[in-house]
């Protein structure tokens, strides 16, 4: 049986390979992405270990409002210099540095834009001295308020020398001033950056100043062990010494901690890529459930003669099992190989895209080898279950007979497909209405995929109607009815294949739909509130939101024709001990007069430098009412007890907590990120936009848009989403692609004598190939078509569900569904390229002769 | 001799010192040796010999199936020898018409869609009076409906039949027309075939090795390892056996 089992295998060597090529391309993806988080890893781990090499014990406060990684960046508060020469005095310290190491030194370019990082922050210090890890390439150490040294990567990004003059943006300074760049450092071991970090060193007094915001006051404090005193030893000297206010860590330590932060986002974008995987390995599924049907189909006879001379139908399913494992035992080397390629290939690409990050050796990591047979083994076997029990049950007198595949009844598949469709929608249901109880996630992908095996299940049914109308408008044409019929022929098959096209092409448009529908409300939303006709703001290239220079709201308060001038502040805070977002608004008139922010309580047109606003959602929920107090810790400063003097209604445009603009120095960015204007009636937006440009010629970052252009650049982000998520999607597209192949290759090879008495009685071998293509692009076509159906009313549904917040606008994206199915139509005269070739070529006369 | 008598002594098909020859080297099979022959407009032409005599292998290089290693072949006026595929297409498209022992009709189509698709294949429109015509004589009027599936292996090869008159072609090929029927069945098909010959002056060369069969044909060409070894006018059943047995003995004796 083995023997017998490995023969009819390399008898079908194309077909496998075909099936096996989507399990090969969903295993590649699941091995890819571990092998790319973990290089990743491993690479931010030695970034760090370098970086906080030269440090034996580390010194700085304990951050006052804890930020996770998808918040933002920790922001930690400062440290008194006078601290310094206390950790001095610790017995085992042989000397202890204080050192200014903050986020948002930008520089600007010598095309006077500023330097983005694409992740990595833009660290502003001060000068301590070169040391075993930094060394001068260039010129001297900065020794004057405007001299400064920085790194060899970011001098060679923007483009400047040492002896030029050099514009920078500070962390407390969006307004640009000049430095004279008297020095270029790199790296031990002949590197111009770790990990794509930029570095600007200043004096002391300047990096205290522009990057901490207050003179004598430091980061963190690193401090040299003496010989013969361990790290451990002295961490815990020193923090006994300074007591339980501070963190006190090895360099060790500090190093991990930060890699396991960033880790953190990488495991993120391993859970995405592994999704990915999935929806690639669900079309896959129905590839090879497809594949095995047919060749079990086609080897009726063969089977049929094996049961006849005593093979048992365990037997006949072990047979079709182990085929099954030999195909993905196979495609899970080759997907395991090749995701390891990809993985290396991706992370390469992103080490270059965050600037030169160094990456470490390619690891495999044993979760990539373990996933990709676990995965590659079971959908293949899974898949190929249902065929094998199919087989097990052709009756031994089938090898007597002609073969001729009966048309069986589609009621059972009906019902099962009505069934599952049924509990798919219940999931769906219970899942977006919130009911699900703490399994939202997981069951609204649950109801989404009982829905696409739904659906394809009762495809048969559909397939009839909808393939003979789709068919219709080939069917001037002999080939092209030919064609039709063809693909109406074993609604089965021609179902399978088209539900691997439409899982693909429903997520895309079910993700087109949401994006598109979340854009188009908050675009009508902010058209229908936002009363400013110019608004300042920037594009967003790092962690870091771009600033701009906080007089620049005033300046232009006095521009003519301005009525109303608004900057807007934003942070993490905690109130009561909760973390809590919190907005300033350089003039909160704008709260009412711009954003049409309406009371419910108290005044919210005035604000005095102890009270504060609230939405009456955050009212609600924590409890506030017009004079409660409650106690507010920035991300600087000491905490601080505001009254509640007011509170608005809550809306899309409405923050939930509102303080004074005098609060914002103590804001993680104390400088503005976004700036409103309000014109008098009567004034041209084109009259007074010029002037707020000219006003903003230091603040490189930011620039003045009117409001449609300023609404188009806020949701521009989701466009690259919808991008990227297309493109990720694109694979399972890809694999549904070789299922057609597949099925017409097959179907080509079962009708080789009808291919052959066509040609004996004058069909022409273009016709013929003319014939093929209209079968694949009806299949194709209708795939598409029922994607385009069921990703609408998946879309529609999580559209629906997101009512409450704020997406209101269902808007179907019609273009794009017509690029879809006239994408569908290419894919299939493309699927069809070598099935067809192959027909044309049929040898006309053994096509016939044979028996 | 009338004008008539001349048109019918032409040729529909000709074969002029044709040579097959399969494989090389030791595998060499010869198939034809130097077959010339003619077949005539308006007859019933059955080829017969024994398995292995080359008899379907003339018939696949006289339609133009298979290619010829010497010698010609024409059909009409056009020399199938040397045309390549657009051209043979074309001729089998135009000039000639099949019969296959497996019926070969393509299930998807009804039977009159099956009937009429080398017209519509061609982009022909069916000569009304002449497909009536056709559809009388195989009797298939109420069936015209139906698909492959439904109708029983005489109807199929009935059919099948129809599909290569209904385009009036210079000459039908009948491959074992009557193989996969029962002789009440094989019998409907011969009459009506000789029918076809008789009333509308169509040409058909039928390869058979079944003497019954060979008995409906004008003449019968007798094939013997790749030669034409003796040939019956007006035959009958008996007279094509006689013959058969023949060439077996002098095969043995040959050997």
């Amino acid at each position: 049986m083995f023997r017998a089992t490995l023969k009819s295998l390399l008898a079908r060597k194309v077909r496998l390979i075909l099936s096996g090529l989507a399990v090969v391309l969903g295993v590649m993806f699941v091995s890819g992405a571990f092998v790319l988080t973990d290089t990743l890893g491993r690479s931010f781990d030695s970034v760090f270990a370098d970086g906080f090499s030269e440090i034996d014990v580390n010194v700085a406060a304990k951050p006052k409002v804890q930020v996770n990684e998808m918040e933002g960046e920790q922001t930690v508060a400062p440290l008194p210099a006078a601290l310094v020469d206390r950790v001095k005095q610790v017995p085992g310290a042989a000397s202890a540095t204080g050192v200014v190491n903050a986020d948002g030194a930008r520089v600007i370019g010598s095309n006077g834009k500023v330097v983005t990082s694409f992740g990595p922050p833009q660290l502003g210090e001060n000068w301590t001295g070169e040391s075993e890890l930094l060394k001068l390439r260039e010129g001297r150490a900065p020794q004057a308020e405007d001299e400064i040294v920085i790194n060899k990567a970011l001098a060679t990004a923007a483009k400047v020398q040492v002896g030029q003059k050099v514009g920078v943006l500070t962390a407390f300074e969006s307004k640009k001033r000049d430095f004279t760049l008297v020095g270029v450092f790199g790296y031990s071991g002949d590197r111009d950056s770790i990990g794509g970090v930029n570095e600007v060193f200043f004096t002391t007094p300047v990096a205290q100043r522009l990057m901490l915001g207050e003179p004598d006051v430091f980061s963190s404090i690193t401090v040299q062990a003496a010989d013969g005193v361990s790290d451990e030893k002295l961490r815990d000297d020193v923090a006994r010494t300074l007591g339980a206010d501070f963190e006190v860590k090895t360099g060790e330590q500090v190093a991990a901690d930060a890699s396991a932060s960033l880790k953190e986002g990488l495991s993120f974008f391993n859970k995405i890529l592994l999704g990915f995987a999935a929806v690639a390995l669900l079309v896959g599924t129905f590839l090879i459930l497809n594949t095995f049907s047919i060749i079990v189909a086609q080897r009726t006879r063969e089977l049929a003669l094996m049961r006849a001379i005593g093979a048992s139908g365990r037997q006949i399913i072990g047979s079709v099992v182990l085929e099954a494992i030999a195909v993905g035992l196979i495609a899970s080397v080759l997907g395991l190989a090749a995701g390891i390629g990809v993985g290396a290939l991706l992370a390469y690409l992103f080490g270059k895209l965050a600037g030169g990050l160094t990456l470490a050796g390619i690891g495999v990591p044993a979760a990539a080898v373990i996933g990709s047979f676990a995965v590659g083994l079971v959908i293949t076997v899974v898949a190929a279950l249902l065929p094998a029990l199919r087989a097990s049950r052709i009756p031994p007198i089938a090898a007597m007979q002609d073969v001729a595949t009966p048309d069986r009844p589609l009621t059972k598949i009906t019902v099962a497909g009505s069934l599952v469709t049924g509990i798919g929608a219940v999931l769906l249901f219970l899942g977006l209405s919130g009911n699900a109880g703490g399994q939202t996630l997981s069951t609204i992908l649950g109801g989404v995929l009982f829905a696409f095996i739904g659906v394809a299940l009762l495809t048969p049914l559909i397939s009839r109607p909808v393939v003979s109308l789709l068919g219709a408008i080939f069917s001037w044409s002999v080939p092209g009815k030919l064609g039709r019929l063809n693909s109406g022929r074993n609604p089965r098959r021609t179902a399978i294949t088209a539900a691997a096209l439409m899982v693909g092409i429903a997520l895309v448009t079910g993700v087109t739909v949401i994006l598109d529908s979340a854009k188009g409300s908050i675009s009508a939303l902010a058209q229908d509130t936002i009363k400013a006709e110019l608004v300042i703001a920037g594009q967003q290239g790092g962690p870091r939101p771009p600033t701009f220079d906080p007089g620049v709201l005033d300046q232009a308060k006095a521009l003519p024709g301005v009525r109303l001038v608004d900057g807007e502040y934003g942070d993490m805070a905690r109130i009561d001990g909760e973390g809590t977002w919190v907005a300033a608004s350089s003039d909160v008139a704008s709260l009412r007069q711009i954003f049409g922010a309406k009371p419910t309580a108290g005044d919210i047109d005035r604000l005095g430098p102890t009270q504060m606003l609230a939405s009456s959602d955050t009212a609600t929920s924590r409890g506030w009412s017009v004079g409660s107090t409650v106690n507010v810790q920035l991300t600087r400063g000491e905490a601080r007890t505001y009254t509640i003097s007011g509170i608005y209604e809550s809306s899309q445009l409405t923050n939930p907590v509102t303080l004074p603009v005098t609060a914002a120095k103590d804001f993680a960015i104390p400088q503005p990120i976004q700036g409103f204007i309000q014109l008098d009636p009567g004034t041209r937006v084109s009259d007074v936009q010029p002037q707020v440009e000219a006003l903003l010629a230091d603040s490189p970052e930011v620039s003045v848009a009117d409001r449609d252009a300023f609404i188009k650049q806020q949701t521009s982000s989701l466009d690259g989403l919808l991008t990227m998520i297309q493109i990720l999607l694109a694979l399972a597209i890809v694999i549904a692609v070789l299922g057609i192949i597949n099925t017409l290759a097959l179907s080509v090879l079962e009708r080789t004598r009808e291919l052959g008495l066509l040609r004996a009685i004058g069909l022409r071998r273009s016709q013929t190939m003319g014939m093929i293509t209209v079968e694949a692009v009806v299949i194709s076509v209708f795939g598409a078509l029922l994607g385009v159906v069921v990703g609408t009313g998946l879309g529609a549904a999580v559209v629906e569900a997101l009512k409450d917040e704020g997406i209101t606008d269902l808007i179907l994206p019609w273009g794009q569904m017509g690029v879809f199915l006239g994408l569908a139509a290419i894919i299939g005269v493309v699927a069809a390229v070598l099935p067809a070739v192959r027909a044309a070529r049929i040898n006309v006369l053994g096509a016939i002769a044979h028996d | 001799m009338t004008a008539t008598v001349g048109q019918q002594a032409q040729a529909a098909a000709r074969a002029n010192d044709v040579w097959k020859v399969y494989g090389s080297g030791e595998a060499q099979v010869v198939a034809l040796r130097g077959v010339s022959a003619e077949f005539e407009r308006g007859r019933f032409t059955a080829i017969m010999g024994p398995s292995g005599s080359g008899k379907s292998t003339l018939m696949h290089c006289l339609a133009g199936l298979d290619s010829v290693t010497r010698g010609t072949v024409s059909i009409g006026e056009t020399t199938v020898t040397g045309l390549g595929d657009a051209g043979l297409t074309k001729l089998r498209r135009d000039k000639v018409g099949f019969i296959f022992q497996q019926f070969n009709l393509l299930p998807t189509l009804t039977a009159k869609e099956n009937i009429l698709l080398p017209l519509s294949i061609a982009g022909r429109k069916p000569d009304p009076a002449w497909y009536d015509t056709v559809i009388e004589t195989v009797g298939l009027k109420d069936r015209l409906d139906h698909r492959p599936a439904q109708l029983s292996g005489g109807q199929q090869q009935r059919v099948a039949c129809a599909r290569a008159l209904v385009s009036r072609p210079e000459v039908i090929f009948a491959d074992e027309p009557t193989g996969n029927l029962d002789s009440r069945s094989g019998a409907e098909v011969l009459n009506f075939l000789r029918n076809s010959v008789r009333e509308h002056g169509q040409t058909i060369v039928m390869v058979t090795h079944d003497p019954t069969a060979a008995a409906y044909a004008d003449r019968v060409v007798f094939l013997a390892d790749g030669e034409i070894v003796s040939e019956l006018i007006e035959p009958t059943a008996e007279t094509v056996l006689d013959t058969m047995k023949k060439l077996d003995t002098a095969a043995e004796v040959g050997n």
